[in-house]
């Protein structure tokens, strides 16, 4: 088992035609994952050239997609400003997952998104976010399916390529991994860490979960006080922007500390009063976890 | 994206809000003249992107042109928080007889939009947060419906006493709620909003914080921009795609991915050094990105040595090996660099690297120990 991703994941990418989209869609059909269809209006009735001589039908709309191949996932790399429309067509078409992986979608267009999907019942991953990764089942999203390997840790983080970093060094230990979640740096976000650790704690496969956090907002705190009432698993952390200046935004949009709030050592307090071992460096989360078995 | 205080009045402005009038000035001769337009008891703001603008000198009361002249030849070059003050907002002084908080911010944790409110105004709503938190009253918007009218009036409510008050304040918040909408902002304040003796709700002073993630939709607001107001390196960074933050130390860094990248400064500091910046170069592997990564690192005197920290996903490593040797041959580096590189097309990378003279680890944490040890090694 894994979560929100499995073998039984049936992936329809909108924006399949695009530089990034078809990219990725040649590398999360390599890794295995069953791509079913390609969404790009006005390319309707063509056919996107996957590896192994794959062909995948294009649709005009997600609606048609869904209607003819039972996708029942949605991955979206379609440019910021039409991107939140993208999400919510997908979550109206009927699929249970959409994973935005576009960066610099306007946050009141995604407060917008976040309402629509809640009412339409579906889990949104992202935006501005890597994707998932189920080792050896399937992957939905960016990350190198070359990192990780099947096993029993869960992995939830904010970040991109820290979370390759950690997930390279769990797998060199023999940490392997039962699902990746990467829930995206943007300030408002369809998955929060609480929705993650949640599955992690009811999937059979995974026996502990590493939290990444960053610097901005307060979903570390929610989640370390979530750990402590609800979590039966051991999770341990690690919180990038210890040293960020107050008031900048750290690449991420979601990344900055306003006023006093949202600051690392607040966030590190917060795990540590929650009975959450936090790692000083990336390095030190793999005898953490190893520790915590 | 942050803008000036007389251009937050002025979409307010354009949205209905009642604001006074007020003139920006450049020179004291300009704000002398505007002062007199004004019948000699003004305020002068200096107008930069920086609270506590009070406190730092950089809000005076005159009580006549000549005096608005001297406050503005004192306030126009003096430096708020590292930034320089180039323009004052000259505005009539008002007769109040009470000041309140309104803004508009967007929520992480609703996921929505929120009003705060207070009857404390004229100090930061931070201040009142942490001193007096019943005092703020919240009111989060389904941005699907906008801020219902029953909703501006029982904030109204909240601020003011007397009907005539209530609804000119709910009818502040809505269209202060269509400008935050139509601006692409991320926050939008009036701070203080009066009442004059005779009744009048006012806007005194504005501030909007925009979206950058807007800027592509809503050129008129990108047009807002102040060049003048950002550091040198940072425009530079801006204008070539790259993400970067100047800091105090002297070790400078350059990683792909925002999370890495503020990982990496943080292990500088855990072996001892001091980050010199932020610098995500993203996920593209363009040698150009490379290059004005160097350039601009470089261009800070205080940089003994640069660290990369690259892990290879989707950005292949061998393309990133190439850039920097591009780099090298492109600008003239006189310190030394060490590199990290891992994950995809690794061992090609390493090889590219070696043929151009560089050694490269694979480990983080060795990259980093070196680097702060090169940087205490030339007179930390």
């Amino acid at each position: 088992m894994a979560i929100f991703i499995d073998r039984d994941t049936r992936l329809i990418v909108q924006g399949i035609t695009g530089r990034d989209g078809s990219f990725h869609t040649h590398q999360m059909i390599e890794y295995g994952t069953q791509v079913v269809a390609g969404v790009t209006p006005g390319k309707g009735g063509q056919f996107f050239d996957g590896p192994g001589g794959r062909r995948v039908p294009v649709f005009d709309t997600v609606d048609r997609a869904v209607v003819e191949t039972g996708g029942n996932a949605a991955i979206v790399y379609v440019p910021p400003l039409f991107a939140a429309d993208a999400i919510m067509e997908a979550a109206a078409a009927g699929v249970g997952l959409v994973v935005g992986i576009t960066e610099g979608i306007p946050v009141l267009d995604m407060a917008r998104a976040c309402a629509w999907v809640a009412d339409h019942g579906v889990r949104l991953v992202g935006a501005n976010c890597p994707g998932l990764l189920s080792p050896g089942l399937s992957k939905v999203g960016i990350l190198p399916g070359t990192i990780a390997r099947p096993g029993n840790v869960g992995v939830v983080s904010r970040s991109g390529t820290l979370t390759y970093e950690v997930v390279f060094q769990l797998s060199r230990a023999g940490l392997g991994q039962s699902t990746c979640v990467g829930i995206g740096g943007d300030p408002i976000n369809g998955t929060s860490f609480i929705d993650c650790l949640a599955a992690f704690e009811a999937d059979t496969d995974t026996l502990a979960v590493v939290l990444i956090g960053e610097i901005g907002g307060t979903d570390e705190q929610q989640a370390a006080a979530f750990v402590s009432a609800n979590m039966t698993k051991p999770v341990v952390g690690f919180i990038a922007g210890q040293t960020a200046p107050p008031g900048r935004r750290m690449g991420h949009a979601g990344a900055i500390i306003s006023g006093s709030a949202g600051t690392a050592a607040e966030k590190v307090e917060a795990f540590h009063a929650n009975g959450i071992a936090v790692a000083r460096r990336p390095s030190d989360l793999v005898g953490l976890v190893q520790a915590a078995l | 994206m942050n803008i000036h205080e007389y251009q937050a009045r002025d979409i307010l402005a354009r949205h209905g809000v009642p604001v006074p009038p007020g003139i920006v000035a450049t020179t004291p001769e300009e704000a002398e003249a505007a002062a007199t337009q004004f019948g000699g008891t003004v305020v002068v703001k200096a107008q930069v992107h920086a609270g506590g603008r009070g406190k730092a000198g950089g809000v005076k009361l005159a009580r006549s042109a000549a005096e608005a002249r001297t406050h503005a030849e004192r306030i126009l070059g003096m430096t708020i928080k590292g930034l320089v003050v180039r323009r004052v907002l000259i505005a009539p002084a008002e007769e109040i007889a009470s000041e309140a908080y309104v803004g508009i911010v967007v929520d992480r944790a609703s996921r929505r939009p929120v009003f705060m409110v207070s009857r404390e105004g004229g100090i930061d709503i931070e201040e009142v947060a942490a001193r007096n938190p019943g005092a703020i009253r919240r009111q989060p918007v389904d941005p699907r419906y906008g801020l219902l009218p029953f909703e501006a009036y029982t904030l109204a409510t909240a601020l003011y006493d007397g009907l005539p008050q209530q609804r000119a304040c709910a009818r502040i918040l809505r269209q202060l709620y269509t400008a935050f909408i139509e601006s692409g902002a991320s926050l939008a304040e009036i701070n203080p909003l009066v009442t004059t003796p005779d009744g009048e709700v006012k806007a005194l002073d504005a501030k909007f914080n925009i979206d950058d993630n807007e800027l592509d939709r809503r050129t008129q607001v990108a047009a807002l921009r102040d060049v003048d107001a950002e550091p040198p390196a940072e425009r530079m960074a801006r204008e070539a795609g790259l993400s970067f933050i100047k800091l105090e130390g002297n070790i400078g860094a350059v990683v792909n991915g925002a999370g890495l990248a503020m990982a990496t400064m943080d292990l500088i500091k855990y072996y001892g050094g001091e980050p010199a910046n932020f610098l995500d170069i993203g996920g593209s592997s363009n040698p150009e990105k490379v290059v004005n990564a160097l350039r601009i690192i470089t261009a800070d005197p205080a940089v003994r040595v640069i660290c990369f920290n690259i892990f290879g996903g989707i950005t292949r490593c061998d393309d990133v090996a190439n850039g920097i040797v591009t780099a090298m041959g492109m600008i003239d580096i006189r310190v030394p660099l060490v590199i990290r590189l891992t994950g995809t097309n690794e061992a090609q990378a390493l090889e590219i690297l070696a043929r151009a003279g560089y050694t490269a680890t694979t480990s983080m944490d060795e990259v980093v120990q070196k680097a702060v040890e090169l940087a205490g090694g030339q007179g930390r």
